[in-house]
């Protein structure tokens, strides 16, 4: 070994060490300095970014969401409110033994034996401090099980919750809609900020529309947390403020006498102050339980309702597109004298058919051997299909058309509810729009013909039908169909109530033609072979209306409609229009009933009651 | 009158009977400056644990009783004569190099690393090396010529290699890299030549693609967070981003005693132990942080000093790598801390919670005094 034959020198090696002692020194300073330069960077250079850090890391701000405003009638009726709904809160850190409490809670049959293994794995994924909601919406009879037992129970808490609630359940449905949880979409068309801590946002209809005022302002609450997310103090909080009260122009009275009236049947009312374009009433049947929706449904009931053949989720009122039938008639009427091609007086004869020059096709009238001679006031009294057959083909599809979109068919009435159908006033050029082969591109005269009668492509909504009606009630004034009259300040009480909003006349402003058609439809209620006139004989007050039939099955050429034969789900549909007072008109109704088969008999009564239950006439001596 | 320890003490009486204290001292082999130095360390510790605890006084009082049980190591390792301590060394190292090889075998799992062996008590055969390693290498070298000779050199890195491998696939990387440092500080402070120490450095440098290689993933993870905290800001850049922010938001004076809201408020991980330094950061400021600093550098240069002072090579090295080591131990956690150098897991020597680490530690400044005041006893 090299080593052994050096010697050891004591004092050279005394030397090397202390100089490596002090390289040792130096080197350990160094490392001092970079600790230090770096505790210097990070608390005095950086100073105000960490302190910011710092403080962004335990203060939060937590929202708290405002109290949805409540949904009135016209006269401060309550249709959709706030209830307490309770629900049970477990927060398992205070529980001191969760086997045994989930055990007694099934005991108490508080729990369902099978929601254990989920509620497990739940309570697994939460924090100790998170509270947990075990049961929703518990009834009294649920709520007393508890509190007796509650002793017995630690860590576990009834919590109320506010709900929304609609007293009149399924009568207004299709008019309040629902509410429901955010969904991805409401995030995107709602601020984030305001809605961060809204469970509940309006799914469809008024709850939807007014969305905005019902909803209120958000508050919050600044908190300081730590790392685990728990709460440690409040620092500052800011109330929310509630939503407005919606005031609906809707009358409970006849929303109700509308419901109950369509009970059980499939078809929607829909009823409007002709001076306002208020809508009063607004049904379609059949419905459904906004409590159940809004307090969330199964997957399956859900699903349920989607696939319902009766489509209650389907709001018939505004989406649902029929042939208007014979309630066109009047409008077709007007537009013969306006563009002057009848007079009031002029008469038709009617043999029961109808056929274009050089055809063979014959258009059968509703009445088989005809109705005679025929003037405006019997075509429309007796709703006789020859003279309007006729009347269509000497106006033309072009004149006819366009008279009719004056009234506001064929397009949105724009009315303040979300999913409104524009229906279809035919025309050649909507035909080639509406037909991809060429084909269907041709227009035909016998389109026309049928067009008269409101067959054919002619579709409308009943909402649309509602507004023609309190077009011809106000003699061609038109208004926006409004469903919101104003808003109410919870605290103030204040009320701001929404003008009209009137939208272009008809144009024509001869007071005969306007006497004529109307005095046609008086007939239909009240004249002596008015098709309605068993109904217009119990309205305590002149009553204009006008029946229709929808064709829903064609009927070959030379054979008859037999109801009877005829499968139910392809019976006409049974329509009637109506307005009354007949001189001060302050109701115009629309009634539509699906495979009702008579206008006159099945939805003539409807429109009726309607009409009463909103006048409140005194009972007829 | 003719007892021995009486003709000692009358040699120095005047001194002796000015001052009790040093008396005291002297009896039981302590170094005041040194254990002055300590004392304020401790204190420093008690202080920033009351808040890291959240105010709990029980786990204060363990740790307390845990101070007392290292002060018992301090006094025991300090009446041990260096001669007697040099004859033990290569026992010491064998036996910790079994345990070593035992805690492998069937250690409990902690944190998913095996490092800890349950006889009676639980402690960590790691710790021992930290002591043995110094031990053994200062016996190696101090009846051979220094600077020491190439195959000397190279019995010291497998001797030092031994028990690193062995901890590191524990897997306890930052009590490995701390006895590597240990066992190249010896070699260091025994003049090795510079020539070697080019080499050396070369050599880690041409290691590094092959140590990444080695790692396990959440030892690169640890490496890349460094890099860029933000990149994993949950997971392992948490604790970085946490400390920095807890430190930072300090400022010069800090938030005052049990005010931080880093430490308080949970945000800060491993606040009580690993990363106690951001707490005093946060709670104390710059001033708090910097007077810590000022104490642990007193302390590694009195230990510096005990070194310069020591009588033969064995107690010269021994006391040099003590203190330099000490001295790494709180550079690695404050730079860890700070987000200068990866996690590694080493605790703040004295002040982080915890008593294995402060047996040892204790332990090898007991022999620190033991070695300087065996000196004049010696000397005479």
């Amino acid at each position: 070994m090299v080593a052994a034959t050096r010697i050891k020198e004591h004092w050279r090696e005394q030397q090397l060490f202390n100089s490596r002692i002090l390289l040792t020194v130096f080197m350990l300073l160094g490392l001092a300095a970079l600790v230090i330069i770096r505790l210097v960077q990070l608390q005095v250079l950086k100073y105000e970014y960490y302190s910011a850090a710092s403080s962004g890391n335990q203060i939060r701000a937590e929202p708290i969401p405002p109290i949805r405003g409540l949904i009135l009638d016209r006269n401060g009726k309550v249709l959709a409110e706030n209830k307490p709904s309770y629900q049970l809160e477990i927060t398992p850190e205070r529980v001191p033994d969760m086997q045994d409490t989930l055990n007694r809670l099934v005991a108490a049959r508080i729990l369902a034996a099978e929601d254990l293994g989920e509620l497990r794995e739940l309570l697994r994924s939460r924090r100790s401090f998170e509270t947990l909601v075990i049961a929703e919406h518990l009834d009294d009879e649920e709520l007393a099980a508890f509190a007796v037992r509650r002793p017995h129970f630690p860590g576990l808490e009834v919590r109320a919750r506010l709900g929304r609630s609609y007293p009149w359940g399924e009568a207004a449905a299709h008019v309040l809609g629902y509410v429901g949880s955010l969904s991805a979409e409401d995030k995107r068309q709602f601020d984030p900020v305001e809605y961060a801590g809204t469970t509940h946002v309006g799914k469809s209809a008024a709850e939807r529309s007014f969305e905005p005022a019902l909803h209120g302002t958000s508050g919050h609450e600044d908190v300081v947390v730590n790392a685990h997310g728990r709460k440690m103090q409040v620092l500052k909080r800011v109330r929310p403020l509630p939503g407005k009260d919606v005031i609906l122009s809707i009358d409970l009275d006849a929303q109700l006498a509308a419901s109950n009236a369509l009970a059980g049947r499939r078809g929607a009312v829909v009823a409007i102050d002709p001076d306002t374009g208020e809508v009063l009433a607004l049904t379609s049947t059949p419905g459904y339980d906004p409590n159940a929706i809004s307090a969330g449904l199964s997957r399956r009931a859900y699903l349920a309702l989607q696939e319902d053949l009766d489509r209650p989720l389907f709001n018939r009122a505004l989406r649902g597109q029929y042939p208007p039938g014979s309630t066109i008639k009047p409008i077709v009427g007007l537009a013969g004298l306006h563009f002057d091609v009848i007079s009031p007086q002029k008469r038709m004869y009617c043999g029961g058919a109808y056929s274009l020059p050089g055809s063979s096709h014959r258009y059968r009238d509703w009445k088989p051997e005809g109705h005679g001679s025929v003037s405006l006031y019997e075509g429309i009294e007796q709703s006789c299909d020859v003279y309007f057959y006729s009347l269509a083909r000497d106006l033309g599809i072009e004149r006819m058309g366009g008279f009719m979109r004056e009234f506001g068919l064929g397009a949105s009435t724009g009315i303040d509810l979300e999913g409104e159908q524009s229906g279809v006033v035919p025309s050649p050029a909507w035909k080639k729009k509406a037909f991809r082969r060429a084909a269907g591109h041709v227009w035909f005269p016998g389109e026309t013909v049928i067009a008269g009668i409101g067959q054919g492509y002619m579709l409308a909504t009943p909402l649309q039908l509602a507004h023609a009606t309190a077009t011809i009630a106000t003699r061609g004034k038109r208004f926006k169909p409004t469903l919101l009259r104003g808003t109410r300040d919870p605290a103030t009480g204040t009320i701001e109530y929404q003008a009209p909003k009137p939208l272009p006349a008809v144009d024509d402003q001869d007071a005969q033609h306007w006497d004529a058609i109307i005095e046609g439809m008086h007939g239909v209620m009240q004249g002596p072979r008015g098709t309605a006139r068993a109904v217009g004989s119990r309205a305590a007050f002149p009553i204009a209306g006008k029946s229709g039939t929808a064709q829903v099955f064609s009927v070959a050429q030379g054979q008859k409609y037999k109801a009877s034969e005829v499968d139910e789900r392809r019976r006409d549909h049974a329509l009637f229009v109506a307005f009354a007072p007949l001189d001060a008109p302050r109701i115009a109704v629309a009634v539509v009933i699906e495979n009702g088969e008579s206008g006159s008999k099945a939805a003539a009564p409807i429109a009726l009651d309607v009409i009463n239950a909103y006048l409140k006439p005194a009972p007829a001596t | 009158m003719s007892n021995p320890l009486l003709n000692i003490s009358t040699e120095s009486r005047s001194r002796v009977e000015q001052n009790i204290p040093a008396r005291v001292l002297r009896v039981l082999h302590l170094d005041g400056p040194l254990l002055i130095g300590i004392l304020g360390v401790l204190l420093f510790s008690l202080l920033a644990l009351y808040s890291a605890e959240g105010q709990q006084i029980g786990e204060l009082l363990e740790q307390v009783v845990r101070m007392l049980i290292a002060f018992g190591a301090l006094l025991f390792m300090a009446q041990i004569n260096p001669g007697w301590l040099r004859r033990l060394a290569p026992i010491v190292y064998a036996v910790g190099l079994l345990l070593l090889i035992l805690v492998l075998a069937t250690g409990e799992i902690g944190k998913g690393a095996q490092r800890w062996l349950d006889v009676g008590i639980r402690f960590q055969p790691s710790e021992i090396m930290k002591l043995g390693v110094p031990l053994l290498l200062c016996w190696l070298l101090h009846e051979r010529p220094l600077p020491p000779s190439p195959g000397v050199v190279a019995v010291v890195i497998i001797a030092t290699f031994l028990p690193t491998g062995l901890i590191a696939v524990q897997p306890d990387l930052g009590t490995a890299i701390l006895i590597m440092l240990s066992g190249a500080v010896v070699i260091f402070l025994a003049g090795l030549g510079w020539r070697y120490i080019a080499a050396a450095a070369a050599l880690a440098a041409a290691a590094m693609p092959v140590l990444w290689m080695v790692m396990h993933d959440y030892q690169r993870k640890r490496v890349l967070t460094l890099l860029d905290p933000e990149s994993d800001r949950l997971g392992a850049g948490y604790h970085i981003i946490q400390s920095k922010i807890a430190i930072g938001s300090g400022g010069v004076f800090g938030k005052g005693w049990l005010n931080g809201t880093q430490g308080q408020l949970e945000f800060l991980p491993e606040r009580h132990t690993d990363f106690i330094f951001a707490v005093i950061g946060e709670e104390f400021g710059l001033f708090g942080a910097l007077a810590l600093l000022a104490i642990y550098t007193f302390v590694v240069g009195r230990g510096l000093y005990i070194a310069a002072n020591a009588p033969d090579t064995f107690t010269r090295l021994l006391a040099g790598t003590l203190s330099t080591t000490f001295f790494f131990y709180v550079f690695v956690n404050t730079a860890m801390v700070m987000g200068l150098i990866p996690v590694v897991g080493v605790p703040l020597p004295l002040v982080s919670a915890g008593g294995t680490s402060m047996v040892t530690l204790m332990g090898g400044f007991g022999i620190l005094m033991s070695i300087h005041t065996h000196r004049k006893l010696v000397a005479r």
